[in-house]
């Protein structure tokens, strides 16, 4: 008998194992092949805009996969640099061989943690309550709670042009039956389909034709934990080539035989936008002469090149024709063709925002399987699902991280509030407030959580709430003291750009100025520099964007004021007269928290949030009475 | 129960195409079927709509034809008689009809009287009352289902415009953010934001400019009738209240502590503050005291400064001639039946009537329309934002672009600008009851080629 087992070793399966396990719980993580645990099927890369945010957000929380990028990475560069702090995000190509190795070195080494290898067929539910699972040869494990993290394998069928056949990612066995079982026990599935481009041998890459984009020469982590970085000088780079006319003829010349477009066998399922086919490029965007073409490589220990924004359902042959019309790539072999995959998810509106589904107790569901795409969010699911399965388990009060909390939270309410109906990605428009939810302050926003629920450990957390107040006493200190304006001070303004002052002025008022920076108030001051990098970035974003902060953080109070106010679970819609039909059926599915997240329901008008609102007063009222 | 009966505008005054008279109480039905033309309203069944005229209870002409709701106690809104007269819409007539109920004995509802008797009479808790009050506050911000119902079509494309025009700035800040390496967009900078914000900006301000006209024709001009005594303006006020026979009651939701009463000439209303001094013909400058008359000035929109033509100015004339400079007025020369003694050389614009003779009332219509240009009116295609919520929801919206215009000059990066844009966005999208949901994705993945 578990307390926990989880389904699946991929991101979300690694993490919703960890953290049950360092909470001091006995996990037991089944997965159909130990070799592919945290294995990377498609991009090798983590983080990006919004995505590396989730990063730093799991690493707050006390989650693994930060640490992990820290340790397996071959090139980190800082995105968006060139504009605001809110949206900056730190990208990672990982390598492919390293980060599952750490990852499973890691997980084989946890304490609490086992680790088997089998293939989960079907469910144990008894009364609505999940008992455990089966696995292949009829055998049985019991747990408190179970945690399915199936990715894409469920019912899974890979597709290239015409051809199709059985198989999960990299011709990974997929998974039969348990889609079927969900089915059985009354849950949704919907068919899904991503692509992943062709990996090309890296000594058949002309690299001279192509732009060169190397890794930052500034040390990055995505821990907020990491001390050891790994050498600059060691970063491999990344290049950029286009498509162009000749290829775009080819592509459109074969049309009809991208499964597609063509009439071979049309795909059902629903692709993502955010990664459109080749062929959905160029016939969607007809006027454009060229499309980029990113080259990545994959590992240190595999000669392969991941051909970025090259993903297609063509044939081989059509493949091997179009790839050779790109500057660099004239000669270049195809190690793996490109393909597309179809696989089962389910409605994730069948899940609490706890991850927990709605229709049997103790059953909980992460990552790719409740339609989402990428590792970072599969990972941010696998975190919250193990957080909140092991505080169940506690008898503690689950931890649902709110809109203006982090991504994760973004991403959790989208999905099980308005459910998706193509593979789910973080974007940072999905995000209202993302001011607030930058890549610098996600300790700041949540390690307080991670500690209370036991994921982070006395030693990180002192280091933490060190930070904040080092953050907190220099900025009274800036506030208290006076700049005079002295001709000393005045040259220096001026040096800097800088209009001289008339009277005296903190230094913190000063640093408000667009062109000062805290090194410059060091200078002003005849001060060194004591605080840390971090330190320092935080104060000056603090400073300098508070009018922005400040105007955000009165949008979140508003929208809080219906967060706060939550809907009894013993709620019968059905006694609500006046409720438009559409509303009651959408609030009887979701079964929303809270006023907050009745609202965000697709079909629930204001004009319903209303009628609810004096239904609640009246209810409360009730059961103030019923008590008396 | 309560003795009086209540009786107002349910619904929106304006333009619309049906409004609503409610009444409560114990004499709603006695009233109404005094009003009614039709079937005799004391006989028929609770919770019946009839078909039928209002009369004017006076000369008994047929005022609207109406339908008429009965609903009996105890099964209503407040549990006590209720009547609701479903009328034409046109703010005369339900005016009209209002007035008549209120001369037939009921009494004019305050706000929010309905749902309290709803409460006093314990059909519903407070908690309840306090939430229709809650939605009847907050709604006009939340729901806003009435008020998309209520907008015309033109003005939504207006808006849908503006806010399409606002969703691809952000469409172009959000793409660099999320796809910073891809070359598909171009990269907005300060100088690309900049004329883009500003055309918007052009095109709110002469929304705003048109939907003045739009309010006035809509809510009327707060207007003052200033002059000595004996120049003529009791019988100036007389005189369009003989044309329009239009003077009326208090409107709900108007500052009624100031208005007294209403005159529409030629298709404008006029709000007129203090008539009762203008019909006592009292002296305003002298009996009120020139700091009335000049918190009047203050207040009003327009004045009408009536002149005595028979008579020289005196330093009473002079004084409102400058108490007035700086305001939208009229000067009316009046009683040009008799022989002239005034220097009007210092006049700069002046029209010359005869209440006497009846000249020059529609000398005054015109100079009205002109001063507010308002065109001909009479006109139905109407594309003024009207409405005062969502006038100043687009005040709001165009207050976050001047935020960004101001941002962009401080050179504030572009992500930070977005803020800005997107709260106008979001204001816009209130007008309209659009949520903010997907629609930024949709642009995004429509408008730009992204991804592996």
């Amino acid at each position: 008998m578990y307390d926990i087992i989880v389904i699946g070793g991929g991101h979300a399966g690694c993490e919703a194992a960890l953290a049950p396990s360092r909470m001091g719980l006995k996990t037991l993580l089944i997965t159909a092949n130990i070799e592919k645990i945290a294995h990377m099927p498609c991009n090798p890369s983590i983080g990006g805009p919004a995505k590396g945010i989730v990063v730093r957000e799991i690493d707050a929380l006390g989650g693994e996969m930060g640490i992990n990028t820290d340790k397996s990475h071959i090139q980190m560069r800082l995105l968006n640099t060139g504009k605001g702090p809110g949206v900056q995000a730190l990208r990672a190509q990982a390598d492919k061989v390293d980060y599952p190795k750490n990852m499973q070195e890691t997980l084989l080494n946890q304490k609490n943690l086992t680790v088997l290898e089998h293939m989960v067929e079907d469910l144990i539910v008894e009364n609505k309550v999940i008992k455990g699972v089966v696995i292949d040869q009829h055998k049985k494990y019991y747990a408190r709670k179970v945690i399915l993290t199936a990715g894409t394998y469920m019912q899974a069928k890979i597709m290239i042009s015409s051809e199709t056949w059985s198989s999960g990612p990299d011709n990974e066995k997929p998974s039969e039956n348990l889609s079927d079982n969900l089915r059985r026990l009354g849950f949704k599935t919907m068919r899904l389909k991503t692509g992943t481009p062709p990996r090309v041998a890296i000594n058949s890459v002309d690299f001279n034709k192509t732009e060169i984009q190397p890794g930052d020469m500034e040390y990055h982590a995505f821990s907020f934990d990491t001390t050891d970085y790994k050498p600059l000088d060691e970063q491999v780079p990344c290049y950029l080539t286009y498509t162009d006319d000749r290829t775009h003829e080819i592509i459109m010349n074969n049309l009809n035989k991208s499964s597609m477009y063509g009439a071979i066998e049309k795909i059902e399922s629903k692709g993502p936008r955010y990664c459109p086919s080749i062929e959905d490029k160029i016939v969607r965007f007809s006027d454009k002469p060229r499309h980029q073409i990113f080259l990545e490589p994959e590992s240190i220990h595999i000669p392969e090149i991941y051909v970025q924004g090259f993903s297609t359902s063509l044939p081989k042959e059509v493949q091997d024709e179009m790839i050779h019309t790109i500057k660099g790539l004239e000669n270049c072999e195809i190690v793996r063709y490109a393909y597309a995959i179809e696989y089962d998810a389910i409605n994730p509106t069948h899940l609490w925002p706890t991850l927990e589904s709605k229709k049997i107790k103790g059953l909980y569901f992460a990552g790719q399987v409740n339609g989402t795409s990428g590792y970072e969010e599969a990972a941010g699911q696998g975190l919250m699902a193990g957080i909140n399965a092991a505080l169940d388990i506690k008898e503690k009060p689950p931890l649902i991280l709110k809109r203006n909390e982090a991504y994760i939270g973004v991403m959790i309410d989208d999905l099980v509030t308005k459910g998706t109906h193509e593979p789910y990605r973080l974007l940072t428009s999905r995000a209202e407030y993302r001011l607030l939810l930058r890549h610098d302050n996600a300790d700041i926003r949540l390690r307080e959580y991670g500690y209370q629920v036991g994921l982070i450990d006395e030693k990180r957390y002192a280091k933490f709430r060190k930070k904040i107040e080092n953050i907190e006493e220099e900025k009274k200190r800036l506030g208290s003291i006076r700049i005079s304006p002295t001709q000393e001070v005045n040259d220096y303004l001026k040096s800097i750009h800088s209009s001289p002052l008339k009277d005296g002025i903190t230094p913190l008022r000063l640093l408000k100025r667009p062109e000062m920076t805290y090194e410059h108030l060091m200078a002003l001051l005849n001060e060194d520099a004591v605080l840390s990098k971090e330190e320092i970035q935080q104060i000056e974003i603090q400073v300098k964007y508070e009018g922005y902060i400040r105007k955000m953080k009165s949008q979140v109070d508003k929208m809080n004021k219906l967060e706060e106010r939550t809907i009894p679970q013993d709620i019968n819609y059905d006694e609500i007269s006046n409720l438009a039909i559409e509303a009651r059926q959408k609030l009887k599915q979701i079964r929303p928290l809270t006023l907050g997240q009745a609202q965000r329901i697709s079909g629930v008008n204001p004009s319903d949030i209303s009628i609810l609102m004096i239904y609640l007063d009246t209810y409360s009222r009730r059961r103030k009475e019923s008590v008396i | 129960m309560f003795d009086d009966t209540i009786a107002a505008i349910s619904t929106s005054l304006g333009e619309g195409a049906v409004s609503i008279i409610r009444l409560s109480g114990k004499q709603a039905i006695e009233i109404g079927n005094k009003l009614f033309k039709g079937k005799d309203l004391t006989q028929v069944k609770s919770h019946t709509i009839h078909y039928g005229h209002i009369i004017d209870p006076e000369d008994i002409k047929v005022v609207d034809e109406v339908l008429l709701t009965v609903m009996r106690s105890p099964r209503t809104y407040t549990t006590e008689d209720i009547i609701e007269i479903n009328c034409h819409g046109g703010v005369f007539v339900t005016n009209k009809i209002l007035e008549f109920t209120l001369t037939l004995g009921a009494r004019l509802a305050e706000p929010g009287e309905f749902t309290k008797r709803a409460f006093l009479n314990k059909r519903i808790d407070l908690a309840q009352a306090e939430s229709v009050m809650d939605l009847i506050n907050a709604k006009t911000d939340a729901s806003l289902n009435l008020a998309v119902n209520a907008l015309d079509g033109r003005v939504s494309n207006l808006i849908k415009n503006l806010r399409k025009e606002v969703l691809s700035i952000i469409a172009n800040i959000e793409v660099n953010i999320d796809y910073p390496e891809y070359d598909d967009a171009v990269v907005v900078t300060h100088q690309i934001l900049k004329p883009e914000i500003e055309k918007v900006l052009k095109e709110m301000n002469h929304i705003l400019e048109v939907a003045k006209t739009g309010k006035i024709i809509r809510e009327g001009i707060k207007t003052v009738i200033v002059g000595r005594p004996n120049v003529g303006k009791s019988s100036l006020l007389n005189k369009m209240m003989r044309e329009e026979k239009a003077i009326v009651t208090e409107i709900a939701g108007t500052t009624r502590d100031l208005i007294e009463g209403y005159i529409n000439i030629g298709g404008i209303t006029l709000n007129l503050i203090d008539t009762a001094g203008i019909r006592e013909t009292k002296d305003i400058v002298e009996s009120i005291g020139v700091n009335r008359t000049k918190k009047e000035i203050n207040e009003a929109e327009l004045i009408l400064l009536v002149l005595n033509n028979s008579e020289s100015l005196t330093e009473d004339d002079k004084k409102l001639l400058n108490l007035t400079k700086d305001k939208k007025r009229i000067i009316i020369v009046n009683k040009i039946d008799l022989p002239s003694k005034m220097n009007k050389e210092n006049l700069e614009h002046y029209i010359e009537t005869s209440m006497l003779n009846d000249e020059g009332i529609e000398l005054l219509e015109k100079e009205i329309k002109k001063l507010f240009e308002l065109g001909d009116i009479k006109n139905k295609d109407i594309n003024y934002l009207s409405n005062t919520r969502h006038i100043a929801k687009l005040k709001k919206a165009r207050h976050s672009l001047k935020e960004a215009l101001l941002s962009i000059k401080d050179e504030i990066p572009i992500d930070m600008i977005e803020i800005d844009v997107k709260e106008a966005w979001i204001y816009l999208g209130e007008i309209l009851g659009e949520e903010v949901s997907d629609n930024l994705l949709d642009e995004l993945f429509s408008k730009f080629c992204l991804g592996k």
